[in-house]
């Protein structure tokens, strides 16, 4: 202490201490700051999320009806049970599908509409309310709807016929062959407006320059979009399709309201028949199992994801920090 | 006011039989029991009227009759049982009283060692007060829970439809009815509607096949062991597939839900929109949500399933289920004398009286509230044998296995010997 206070006069002392010091209170108070600030958030996300997964882990360990004690330990089993089951294989694969339909379909559209909806034209502020506007409301509400509304004879039905276009009308939800797409439709419907809002947001970050520029340099109005636009928003892009196939994966609500996963498990989704027998079916351990392929799919697609196409976008904010 | 004054006299009779009876059967392994005051959680599904409000009137009275117990009941949604439960039997504290539907799943809930035996003290009333169907809540020869209802599957139809195609009796055999499916389809009316969403709904036609084609013994046997070995089983699901290729179901019957919204299975039927629905005997009560028409009761009516040609299976055997409750191990000496409080005379009556279901004590039947209710509740309890829903027979995991094969099969897809394989990999644990 007294080496702080005492003030410096002699050469012989030189100032070391007190340097140091200096730099070991902004040290200290950093990481007190860190604690303070990271450490209720980190004890959350251990106790909620962390902890969990690992009993989730052990629990898929055992054959277990989730009523008596853990004692019938059985390996792998249920992991093995899982992958060797028609019904689950089919729900990975309609998992893959909305996910690889939200990029083909989902994608595009969301991009003409945000150009669209980034030209100056009139009303544009209340379409793009529009637009955005079933993304505002909860997914169960949207499958209620739209359950009531696809059912035989039901709103759409009666549109397509008034249309003249009767010949399209389908059991929308009782075909095993459609109820996928259907179910596709109506998540379009309500994600699409995210979609959008997200790209006109990085149509800002456009500079009005580089489009002048080439204007000037005789580009026609497609080449500027494709080569001056279109590789400025990657980045926008790239996270979309993330948060789009990460949902896609997890996909549940609206599944879960409007088919049960049905008719004949076509529109069976991973987490759907994570309920379906977790809990239903008193098959905790197995649910269990279930539930950590569903965490290990969405966890390796996300760490891969941010490893190679995110690793430009977020580069400063995520991968310097850890090193 | 005769309710008021049988209160004391069961209040009394509740005291003193449960304590004889400890008294007697010493040595008992059930848990200390609570002295003094006690206070009981009580999960039911009465969300809605009339059960709601005849539940809240059931807890004033027991309580002004029991001075030193208390009930907390908690209505839950019917579909938060299957979550909640399980997962209030791991918690320390598990809910005193909660609902159970018995068989399977009840055998299911008991490996927890939560769920207490009230053999002993149930004895002296739930023979005289339930019946036969009270077995249904027992698990290994011990009473588990004590059914408060009982229902009955049949199939209800609108007379003035039936008229409208010239149908003058209902069908009494397949044969017939095939007869006025078509008679109705020639009509333009949509003959049958089932809530294939909810796959149970499809299931109901499997089970009542299957009670068709096989003898008594066989459904006795094939439930205890879990297995499905009898061809009757396989013939059952012919039979199915046979009644599909007539195409008796609404449009898109394959999404239809059962029970919400007026395009659901009871809906159709509740508005003029399809003639038949094979369901409980709850399907009044739905229907009357589901519509404004307010002189519903007097256009619907209701026949057994028709008997099938050939069959092994008595064709008065009727296909049902019923509610009850169960008690957990805290306090199971108050809980049974509250469920002997359920299953008395004026609570029954009331259930009765209020069309919340049909009762299982039979004192109350003579206060049903329609004629067509009287019938299915003769019909089912002088059935010469009650098979209990198969979702509910059987283990959980096995019963949902079975409600799938038989919904795939609605869906075009699968076969009579699939439904059985299902089944039988289900129960020896395979997915």
């Amino acid at each position: 202490m007294t080496t702080a206070t005492t003030p410096v006069r002699t050469p012989v002392r030189p100032s070391a201490p007190a340097v140091r010091g200096r730099a070991n209170r902004p040290g200290l108070r950093k990481r007190l700051e860190l604690a303070l600030l990271l450490g209720p958030a980190l004890l959350l996300f251990a106790g909620f999320v962390l902890v969990p997964i690992g009993i989730a882990g052990f629990y898929s360990l055992f054959k277990w009806n989730g009523f008596g004690p853990l004692d019938d330990f059985i390996g792998f089993d249920n992991y093995a049970d899982a992958f060797s089951g028609p019904v689950f294989q089919g729900a990975i694969g309609h998992n893959l599908i909305i996910a690889g339909l939200s990029i083909v379909v989902q994608l595009p559209l969301s991009i003409g509409l945000a150009l669209l909806l980034n030209r100056k034209l009139r009303g544009r502020a209340v379409l793009r309310a529009l637009v955005f506007a079933p993304y505002v409301l909860s997914e169960a509400i949207t499958a209620v709807i739209w359950a009531l509304m696809l059912q035989p004879n039901g709103f759409a039905d009666q549109v397509l016929k008034s249309a003249g276009l009767g010949g399209l009308v389908h059991n929308w939800l009782a075909d095993p062959g459609i109820v996928l797409y259907t179910l596709f439709a109506v998540i379009t419907w309500k994600y699409i407006g995210f979609g959008i809002i997200l790209l006109l947001a990085g149509l800002q970050g456009v500079p009005a320059e580089l489009r002048e520029a080439a204007a000037l340099d005789g580009a026609s109005a497609w080449q500027t979009t494709r080569h001056v636009v279109l590789p400025l928003l990657g980045p926008t892009i790239r996270i979309w399709i993330f948060l789009s196939v990460i949902g896609s994966l997890q996909l549940f609500d609206l599944v879960w309201i409007m088919t049960l996963g049905g008719p004949a498990n076509a529109s069976t989704t991973m987490a759907t028949y994570l309920i379906d027998h977790g809990f239903k079916r008193y098959e905790f351990g197995f649910g269990s199992a279930v539930a950590v392929i569903l965490f290990v799919i969405c966890f390796v697609f996300a760490l891969l994801y941010q490893r190679f196409a995110l690793r430009r976008d977020t580069q400063g904010a995520l991968t310097r920090m850890v090193g | 006011m005769s309710l008021k004054r049988r209160i004391p006299v069961l209040a009394v009779l509740a005291a003193i039989v449960p304590l004889a009876l400890s008294a007697c059967s010493g040595g008992s392994d059930t848990p200390a029991q609570p002295s003094g005051p006690v206070t009981l959680t009580w999960w039911h599904n009465g969300t809605t009227d009339p059960i709601k409000s005849i539940w809240a009137k059931v807890v004033t009275d027991y309580q002004a009759a029991h001075p030193d117990v208390t009930i907390k009941a908690q209505p839950l949604q019917n579909e938060d049982f299957g979550t909640k439960v399980p997962l209030a039997l791991q918690s320390a504290e598990p809910p005193d009283i909660y609902q159970s539907w018995g068989a399977g799943d009840l055998a299911s809930q008991i490996t927890s060692g939560k769920v207490a035996d009230i053999t002993d003290a149930t004895k002296s009333w739930i023979e005289p007060t339930t019946g036969k169907f009270g077995e249904n809540w027992k698990v290994d020869g011990k009473q588990y829970g004590v059914p408060f209802e009982q229902h009955f599957v049949g199939f209800w139809y609108r007379k003035d439809l039936f008229t409208q195609a010239g149908i003058t009796t209902p069908p009494k055999t397949m044969d017939e009815l095939n007869a006025a499916v078509s008679q109705l389809k020639a009509k333009g009316i949509a003959p049958i509607s089932v809530g294939g969403k909810d796959r149970w709904p499809d299931a109901f036609y499997y089970n009542y096949f299957a009670v068709r084609e096989c003898s008594v013994d066989v459904l006795k046997q094939s439930v205890k062991a879990v297995k499905l070995e009898d061809p009757c089983w396989t013939k059952a699901g012919q039979d199915l597939k046979n009644f599909l290729a007539t195409e008796p179901f609404q449009t898109g019957f394959a999404g239809t839900p059962a029970q919400q919204g007026a395009g659901s299975s009871a809906g159709l039927v509740a508005n003029g929109k399809a003639a038949m629905e094979l369901q409980g005997d709850w399907e009044p009560g739905t229907m009357s949500s589901l519509t404004e028409d307010k002189d519903l009761d007097s256009k619907v009516g209701w026949f057994p399933f028709p008997s099938v040609a050939g069959g092994a299976g008595d064709p008065s055997t009727v296909l049902g289920g019923g509610d009850g409750f169960a008690c957990t191990t805290r306090a199971s000496k108050a809980c049974a004398d509250f469920l002997q409080y359920l299953g008395s005379e004026p609570v029954q009556t009331k259930l009765a009286a209020e069309g919340a279901g049909l009762p299982v004590n039979s004192v109350a039947a003579k206060s049903l509230k329609t004629d067509t209710l009287k019938a299915v509740y003769e019909y089912g309890t002088k059935a010469p044998y009650l098979q209990m829903y198969f979702d509910r027979a059987f283990p959980t995991a096995v019963g949902a296995a079975l409600n799938d094969a038989v919904a795939n099969m609605f869906a075009g897809q699968g076969t009579p010997e699939g439904i059985v394989a299902a089944v039988n990999q289900a129960a020896a644990g395979n997915k």
